[in-house]
């Protein structure tokens, strides 16, 4: 079975196939803070870019071996924590709000 | 006391103080005090102000006994109340100078206006608003003294400006009347058109001199080495200051205010706008007789103006039947007079006319007052007459002061008028070419400079002066005749209208109504008081400057004081007097001077004569010669037109002028440009404000697009 060990160390991950992965879930969690209607789904697409970036992260702290990537992403997924509670508080107060969490109908912030 | 010396003599400084704390007192507090404090106050602030002149007076007499004559500035006094401006090259203090001039003048201003201070008394008794009458005409004084006392121009500027504004709110003093407020205004503008010319002037001196300080200006005028730099400004600057002479002292083309403001109180009229501030300009020309003398275009220029000024103000003066009205323009005849003597180089005379005028015109004005306080503010003389026997006090002062007016011997005013006249006869105004030769002696710039300046065609002509030849100006010639025919002619008018004035006011018969009639009555005595002093001045006013063929008469002892005038004056006009002025009829002309006094008293004999046969004898004469000369009474009766030619030249043409700028601002500058930069950032605004839509997820768009074009930009190395 050599083709396969072969096969394998060719389908072998390289830095450049995870920052490859990173910038595809980076882009579908942009297009969809951009696109979607759903304050939720925002806040979800929001959750996908930190996690791309994340991803980027450890991939560069692998490939480097250094430990400075790690701390980045604990902090990240620190903050993003933190970030989950407050932006889900704020959604639910709008909600209470406005009967609804369509972000075209927030349009306040020009004011 | 410790000594006074020349230069800290702090008496000046009193003088003008005295008159400013009154001014304070009754401005700040004058409603509130009682009236008689309010009369105290302002009458002793003048009476203190006259004794500290004459303490001056005599610190100056005994200052001159100490000082030999040196062809300088001549004895005089000063005193520095404090550095006010030393800037770079500027300096200027507010200091005080006291010379020979000045004495007169403040003597004239001090001793005149305490008389009116004391007259007004009677004359604003019943005035609710008597406290700010009398704290403008302090205010007055100050100011005017401010004017000839001061050591520099600035100074003097202080009083030129500060006595137009007295002027203003005395005009417009009782300001519920219309007509009255906007005399005042009138009075003020176009004083303030003078004044403009007036700083030019001072500039232009400035400028060259590098001082406004008269001493050092009058030392650099005077020194072979330095009035070269002079000489190049001589007519413009001296041109730019007549003019605004011409504003102050009510000369053409600047007279028409002056009978205007004769809406203000009577007093007032007296005081400033007869004896004091319009003889400012006079008093300044004289002032600087060392700069405009250097001009003989200019003193042309001053001579035929004010000879112009003279007969035209005359004519005017035969038709007016408001009794002030004739006294205003008779004001601008004579000032016309005194700018002639100073045209002709005559500055003594200028200054004996200036006070002798002061004393008469006074009288006139207060006269008037009297009068017209004594027939409930009538100023018709065609509604007087008769009123010789119900004032009998007014009515003698007032005779003085007409005789005196007329130039009647023995009357002041004869003595002054005779002397204008007979100068303007005899001094040919020339600038000696031969005496300035040798002060501009190696020096070819400035002669190619005066003759530019001169812009006269130099043709000599030689006469015989006294067995010397001397070059003498064609053109100069004929001025002299035309000035002096002219100031022949004026006197007979003046002569004329005064009497026909006299007559129609105290003689014949009493045209009031009936019920003005029965309240005729003489003035108070602090009315009357006042007219018997410069009654009597009116009449010895004149007896310090006697004619030189009848000065010689009189005995030894008396020479000093029948030439006195002349004598406490020469050292001031010493340098126009010596080698600018040449003498028509050499040293001693006592013939053509007799000649001239004859003629004189003839044509001013002539005047009254005819004023008496019209108005006594054959009074229904005036009417007839009015009939016959319809056009030309109607012409004399409008003032020659001028008030609406002036009216449509700059009146309305300034505000055609400002309906065009408003025009123009409304709808260029403000419509156009400022509206136009408004519309553009209105717009952009409105276009760009959709951006800012509020919605998160666009902004989100347009961080990103953003991002990517700096990442291209950076990809293709834009930046």
């Amino acid at each position: 079975m050599a083709w396969v060990s072969t096969l394998i160390s060719y389908w072998e991950p390289t830095l450049a196939h995870y920052l490859l992965l990173s910038a595809a879930v980076f882009s579908i969690g942009l297009i969809g803070v951009m696109v979607r209607r759903n304050a939720l789904i925002v806040f979800m697409s929001i959750e996908l870019m930190l996690n791309s970036v994340n991803l980027s992260f450890i991939s560069f702290a692998r490939y480097r071996f250094e430990m400075d990537g790690h701390v980045f992403a604990f902090f990240i997924m620190a903050v993003a924590a933190a970030e989950a509670a407050v932006a889900l508080a704020i959604v639910i107060h709008v909600f209470r709000h406005k009967r609804g969490v369509n972000v075209d109908e927030m349009q306040e912030l020009k004011y | 006391m410790e000594p006074l010396y020349a230069d800290d003599f702090y008496f000046l400084g009193l003088i003008v103080l005295a008159p400013l704390l009154g001014a304070i007192i009754n401005g700040l507090f004058g409603a509130r005090l009682p009236r008689k404090v309010v009369d105290w106050v302002a009458c002793g602030a003048m009476a203190f102000s006259f004794v500290f002149a004459l303490i001056s007076l005599q610190g100056l007499v005994g200052h001159a006994a100490t000082q030999e004559s040196d062809g300088g500035f001549g004895p005089h006094l000063t005193y520095t109340v404090y550095q006010w401006i030393f800037r770079g090259d500027l300096n200027a203090d507010i200091a005080f100078l006291f010379d020979p001039l000045t004495a007169v003048l403040v003597l004239v201003i001090t001793g005149v206006g305490f008389l009116i201070h004391i007259y007004s008394v009677g004359y604003m008794a019943d005035d609710p608003d008597k406290w700010r009458y009398f704290a403008y005409l302090n205010l007055f004084a100050f100011a005017m003294l401010m004017l000839v006392l001061g050591q520099n121009m600035l100074v003097t500027f202080i009083g030129w400006e500060g006595v137009g504004l007295c002027s203003y709110l005395l005009i417009g003093f009782w300001y519920n009347d219309e007509k009255k407020a906007a005399a005042g205004q009138k009075a003020f503008i176009v004083n303030r058109v003078g004044d403009f010319f007036f700083i030019l002037g001072m500039f232009l001196i400035f400028y060259t001199a590098g001082t406004w300080d008269y001493v050092e200006l009058h030392e650099m005028a005077t020194s072979t080495a330095t009035v070269v730099q002079l000489l190049p400004i001589a007519f413009p600057a001296g041109l730019l200051i007549f003019l605004g002479c011409t504003g102050k002292s009510a000369q053409i083309p600047l007279y028409v205010w002056l009978p205007d403001a004769m809406a203000g109180p009577t007093p007032v009229s007296a005081l400033i706008h007869a004896a004091t501030m319009v003889t400012a300009g006079v008093f300044l020309l004289c002032r600087l007789n060392w700069l405009i003398t250097l001009s003989p275009a200019l003193m042309a220029i001053i001579a035929v103006t004010g000879a112009l000024t003279a007969i035209v103000a005359a004519s005017i003066a035969i038709v007016q039947n408001d009794i002030k009205r004739v006294l205003a323009y008779s004001t601008v005849s004579q000032l016309g007079f005194m700018f002639m003597a100073v045209g002709v180089g005559a500055f003594v005379a200028a200054i004996f006319h200036l006070m002798t005028h002061a004393f008469f015109k006074a009288l006139l004005f207060l006269g008037a007052g009297s009068v017209i306080h004594g027939m409930h503010h009538e100023q018709d003389i065609r509604k007087m007459g008769g009123l010789k026997s119900l004032m009998p006090w007014t009515h003698a002062t007032f005779l003085a002061a007409t005789l005196a007016i007329a130039g009647v011997p023995l009357f002041a005013g004869f003595y002054s008028k005779d002397l204008v006249l007979w100068n303007s006869l005899a001094n040919t105004h020339v600038l000696g070419i031969e005496g300035v030769m040798p002060m501009i002696e190696g020096a070819q710039n400035s002669l190619g400079a005066l003759a530019q300046y001169l812009t006269v065609d130099v043709a000599p002509v030689v006469e015989d002066a006294g067995g010397e030849a001397v070059e003498v100006v064609s053109w100069a010639l004929a001025v002299n005749w035309g000035v002096y025919l002219v100031g022949l002619i004026t006197a007979g008018l003046t002569a004329f209208y005064m009497f026909r004035l006299y007559f129609m006011t105290f003689h014949g018969e009493c045209r009031a109504d009936e019920e003005t009639k029965a309240h005729i009555h003489e003035s108070p005595n602090s009315m009357v008081g006042p007219l018997s002093i410069l009654g009597v001045l009116s009449v010895i006013g004149g007896y310090i400057g006697w004619p030189h063929f009848l000065a010689r008469y009189f005995p030894e002892g008396l020479q000093p004081y029948v030439l006195g005038l002349e004598h406490w004056l020469a050292d001031v006009f010493a340098v126009s007097n010596e080698f600018r002025l040449v003498g028509r009829f050499g040293e001693s002309p006592y013939g053509p001077e007799a000649i001239a006094a004859s003629a004189a008293i003839v044509i001013a004999g002539a005047g009254i004569a005819l004023a008496y046969v019209m108005y006594i004898k054959r009074p229904e004469l005036p009417g007839v010669i009015h009939e016959r000369t319809t056009r030309i009474y109607k012409v004399l009766m409008n003032k020659y037109y001028v008030d609406e030619a002036y009216d449509f030249l700059f009146v309305r043409s300034t505000l055609w002028l400002g309906k065009a700028s408003y025009w123009f601002d409304r709808y260029i500058i403000a419509g156009l440009l400022v509206g136009g930069v408004a519309f553009m950032t209105q717009s952009l605004g409105a276009v760009l404000s959709n951006l800012q839509s509020g919605s998160v997820q666009r902004y989100a768009t347009y961080i990103t697009l953003a991002l990517v074009l700096i990442f291209i930009a950076i990809f293709y190395g834009v930046i």
